[in-house]
């Protein structure tokens, strides 16, 4: 047992944190929850299509939670770890219950059941989904449940505060983690709180490229705090960038999959520069290029692969006008289905002034979904194999301390901030489920890992209290040294250079000549840096500060993606290098570590085998016809 | 017209006790400029339109696609989100573009306010359903298409503060909760399970700042960017505290 003094940390109150909070609260262990937005406005609000879970219809199909594994697999090109994977894909049935149970609107079927709906890399209906704001329905049940234990005091939110850094002292045993430093962003206060375990659930760094289907607050710089204090990263290379988005002049608006998913067509005309109005355009003249190219999974192929084939038709000239654009058809679908989609359809309607319904849209890949992120590992045992298993079944052990912890004892990180469960490419609508089920499967690891430290005797009350004073100074330096600088570089024109080159150079298409010259430029980007002017040095309420600050650990973080992608010398999910088309078992069959190298400045890369205990790796063609 | 610019006229405020004052910013166009990329361009280009040098503008903001509420404020005087304030739309009515923070709320800096109190309403309303925890225990209730779709449209609320902003009832020194908290009681009230605290809910509406402080104006549905039915919903609540009131007569309660 926990002891009734012992607290937990928790930054992040998307999905992953809020699940986490509200599971470590019903053990009655108090929270400590930290975000830089009310909770209700985290980016989770953002996610639209579904969440996938193997259900009753599917399984009569032949589908079952085996099945999906295989999927998330097979998605991920295998650079997944398995047993995670597993454990996920078997929980999922019963997180929807839960999710059902706290009320989430999720859309019925005329019996009164919930109702499914088709979604990438997969021929079973097996996503369930609340309209086209599926995230917001989720966000908003976790954030009712999170209130109740507010309402009973166990839970302390810190709204509108920024994570600085995680507090670590280094022992005889090795790293351990005692709480974090954060920053009011209102008053600007900084202060050091302590905790015998701290969650990060941060989520993605979509930032870091500029304009992305991202909120703005995912900028990574949390992630790249912890792994500048210590915390490894895992597979940093590894982008998503989602096929169909509407391009903006803030930031890309994603028009999900489920379009696609309730029958949504992706075309092009069949002559180059062809003007008319898409409706103008009779069906024999247009160009169903994934259908023509993948005829089983049409659409509905992985998110890089559609990305790819989007991304190469414009470059060979077939784009919308001969630009950077290809139509997303949802015209034919009938009113009950286009229903169903009204969410995303409005924010097409808003943003662009065309209704969806009506006329065809028009969208371009973006950088959508961070598959890396800090590494974490898990304790794996064996499982009784379950119906519709097909063979050794390895999950994870329930409770087990070191689950979803990264290398740093006491530091553990949840939801899209981990590197864990989607490999190369994440599957649509597998990562509001991954982001609840580490909430809800690891937040009693994170309560049993405080019992262990209790025995143990290395309790967070048993450090001087100097070493949190020297936590909180340290970050204090950092701001007067930003304040104080007169360099008269300017944060926000370098972040918008760095999105740019980002984009060029290290999504879609990753070219070994364009990837050596980022890198290059991001040793100028280092130094101008450190140049930088604030334009508001008050201390009260600054986003400047906040946003300038960020900005040198989201170079760093830049920079572990690019040391990986140009070290990973074969093609994988979303990792796509002309120059070694094929993917490479033999060497790369491997996690990407990156550890921060302090003194130089730079990560250091090293590769870490994955054990491949249930399902062997094969081909991912996805049946593509030449 | 590559050289044409746009006049931004902003109503800031340096902290919560300083008195607010008036600043223009002059802006390049683009196409298919949103408020959220003007206050952008200031916020990487601080000067303002007559050359002086000033600090950035602060205000709220996180998805960008009008799903989260964070970045509502008063555009040429009308609440609404600023992401989804498409410059050329707000051009077409006015030459410029002026912008204030909301006033119902207390103003931390420039258009940044604090909407805690929101928060701090749904907690005094129970706004949950009262699970037996996270533990597997089935699914919940089934429901008819009918019944999702009334309850889907409810969910929406982003609690963003628009339909109190325009609400004549409710004032800074009161303790009204507004039109989105009664419409969320509404949504737990009419979920099965959510329906066993409906009477502590409907309690709370029953006291001072609950719902008979709504004069029935009907403001805070017009501007609703989430088209949620709130007049429908206080209706509703008002017939559902009617029905509790009276039950408890007879009960002697
Ligand atoms: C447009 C869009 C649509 C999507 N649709 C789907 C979908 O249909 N299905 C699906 O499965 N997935 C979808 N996704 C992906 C999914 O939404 C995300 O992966 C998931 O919501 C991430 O949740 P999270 O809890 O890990 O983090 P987030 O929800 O991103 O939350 C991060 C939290 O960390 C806090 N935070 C960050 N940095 C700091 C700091 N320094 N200090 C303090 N707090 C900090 C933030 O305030 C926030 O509370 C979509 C994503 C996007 C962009
Ligand atoms: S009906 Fe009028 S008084 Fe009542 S909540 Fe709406 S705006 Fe306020
Ligand atoms: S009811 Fe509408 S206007 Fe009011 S807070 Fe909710 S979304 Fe905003
Ligand atoms: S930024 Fe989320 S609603 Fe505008």
């Amino acid at each position: 047992m926990a002891s009734p003094n012992q607290r937990v940390i928790i930054v992040g109150g998307g999905l992953a944190g809020l699940g986490a909070a509200v599971r470590i609260a019903e053990e009655g262990v108090p929270v400590d929850l930290f975000s830089m937005v009310p909770v209700k406005r985290s980016h989770s609000v953002c996610a639209q299509g579904g969440i996938n879970a193997c259900n009753d219809v599917a399984r009569q199909q032949g589908y079952s939670e085996w099945q999906h594994m295989d999927e998330t697999l097979y998605g991920g090109d295998f650079l997944n770890h398995q047993p995670p994977v597993y454990e996920m894909t078997h929980w999922a049935p019963q997180i929807i219950d839960l999710l059902d149970r706290m009320g989430v609107p999720f859309n019925r079927t005329p019996e009164g059941r919930r109702d499914l709906r088709l979604f990438g890399g997969s021929l079973f209906k097996r996503t369930h989904f609340s309209g086209a704001t599926t995230g917001q329905q989720l966000l908003y049940a976790l954030d009712e449940q999170t209130r109740r234990q507010e309402a009973a005091g166990m839970v302390h939110k810190y709204e509108f505060w920024e994570f600085l850094w995680p507090i670590i002292e280094q022992t005889d045993d090795g790293p351990l983690c005692h709480g974090i430093v954060a920053q009011d962003m209102r008053t600007m206060e900084i202060k050091s709180f302590k905790a015998d375990a701290t969650v990060l659930a941060t989520g993605g760094c979509g930032t870091i490229f500029g304009k992305s289907t991202n909120s703005v607050i995912c900028n990574g710089a949390a992630a790249a705090r912890a792994y500048r204090a210590g915390a490894w990263m895992g597979n940093a290379e590894f982008i998503q960038v989602h096929p169909t988005a509407i391009p903006g002049e803030d930031k890309c608006r994603l028009m999900s999959e489920s379009a696609r998913g309730e029958g949504g067509r992706v075309w092009v005309p069949r002559k180059k520069d062809d003007d008319r109005a898409p409706g103008d355009i009779p069906e024999d003249e247009r160009w169903y290029f994934l259908e023509e190219k993948y005829p089983k999974y049409g659409n509905l192929v992985p998110r890089d692969i559609a990305t790819r084939e989007i991304f190469f038709m414009c470059q060979e000239g077939y784009g919308i006008g001969g630009g950077r654009m290809v139509y997303l058809d949802c015209t034919a679908l009938p009113d009950e289905t286009k229903k169903k989609l009204d969410g995303i359809f409005e924010i097409y309607e808003k943003f662009t002034g065309d209704d969806p319904r009506e006329i065809a849209m028009r969208i371009f890949p973006s950088v959508h979904y961070t598959m890396g992120g800090l590494w974490t590992t898990y304790s794996s045992e064996e499982k009784q194999p379950v119906h519709g298993d097909k063979g050794k079944a390895v999950g994870m052990q329930l409770g087990a301390p070191d689950n979803m912890m990264t290398n740093i004892p006491g530091l553990y990180a949840f939801g899209e901030v981990n590197y864990q469960y989607h490999g190369g490419t994440r599957l649509g609508a597998n990562a509001l489920l991954s982001c609840i089920f580490d909430g809800i499967f690891c937040g009693p690891s994170v309560v049993n890992y405080l019992a262990d430290r209790r025995e143990a005797g290395n309790t967070v009350d048993k450090v001087p209290d100097t070493f949190f004073a020297e936590a909180v100074e340290t970050e204090q330096k950092k701001v007067e040294h930003l304040v104080a600088g007169k360099g008269g570089e300017n944060p926000y024109v370098l972040h918008e250079e760095m999105g740019n080159w980002m984009t060029d150079y290290c999504t879609v298409v990753r070219d070994d000549a364009g990837m050596k010259k980022l890198l290059e430029q991001l040793q100028t980007w280092k130094s101008r840096y450190e140049n930088v002017s604030l334009s508001d040095t008050a201390m009260w309420t600054n986003q400047n500060l906040s946003f300038t600050r960020a900005l040198g650990d989201m170079i760093r973080y830049a920079e572990a993606i690019v040391v990986g992608a140009l070290a990973r010398t074969e093609s994988r999910g979303s990792h796509y290098r002309p120059d070694f088309p094929d993917r490479d078992d033999r060497q790369f069959q491997q996690t990407t570590i990156a550890s921060y190298d302090a003194e130089h400045d730079r990560p250091d890369v090293r590769y870490e085998y994955i054990p491949v205990p249930m399902v062997e790796p094969r081909a991912r063609t996805y049946g593509a016809v030449k | 017209m590559p050289d044409r610019t746009i006049q931004l006229k902003i109503k800031r405020q340096d902290d919560q006790s300083a008195s607010p004052y008036w600043q223009t910013f002059s802006i390049p166009y683009r196409p298919n400029m949103n408020v959220i990329s003007c206050l952008q361009y200031i916020a990487a280009h601080p000067t303002t339109a007559d050359g002086t040098e000033t600090t950035p503008v602060v205000w709220d903001c996180s998805c960008l696609e009008e799903v989260c509420g964070a970045c509502t404020m008063v555009i040429n005087g009308e609440v609404r989100q600023s992401c989804s304030a498409l410059v050329d739309r707000l051009l077409e009515e006015d030459d410029s573009i002026k912008l204030e923070p909301m006033t119902k709320f207390p103003v931390v800096r420039d258009l940044f306010v604090d909407r805690s109190r929101l928060f701090e309403d749904l907690k005094k309303t129970q706004g949950w359903v009262p699970i037996d925890g996270l533990y597997s225990l089935g699914p919940g209730p089934w429901e008819s298409p009918a019944k999702q779709d009334t309850r889907y449209d409810l969910s929406r609320c982003m609690s963003c503060g628009c339909c109190l902003e325009v609400c004549p009832q409710y004032t800074r020194n009161n303790n009204f909760v507004g039109a989105a908290v009664i419409s969320q009681v509404r949504y737990f009230n009419t979920h099965p399970i959510g329906a066993n605290n409906a009477a502590e809910r409907l309690n709370a509406m029953m006291e001072p700042g609950g719902i008979s402080d709504c004069g029935n104006a009907q403001n805070c549905v017009k501007v609703c960017p989430k088209d949620i039915p709130l007049t429908e919903s206080i209706a509703d609540v008002g017939r559902m505290t009617t029905i509790h009131s009276i039950k408890q007569f007879f009960r002697g309660e």
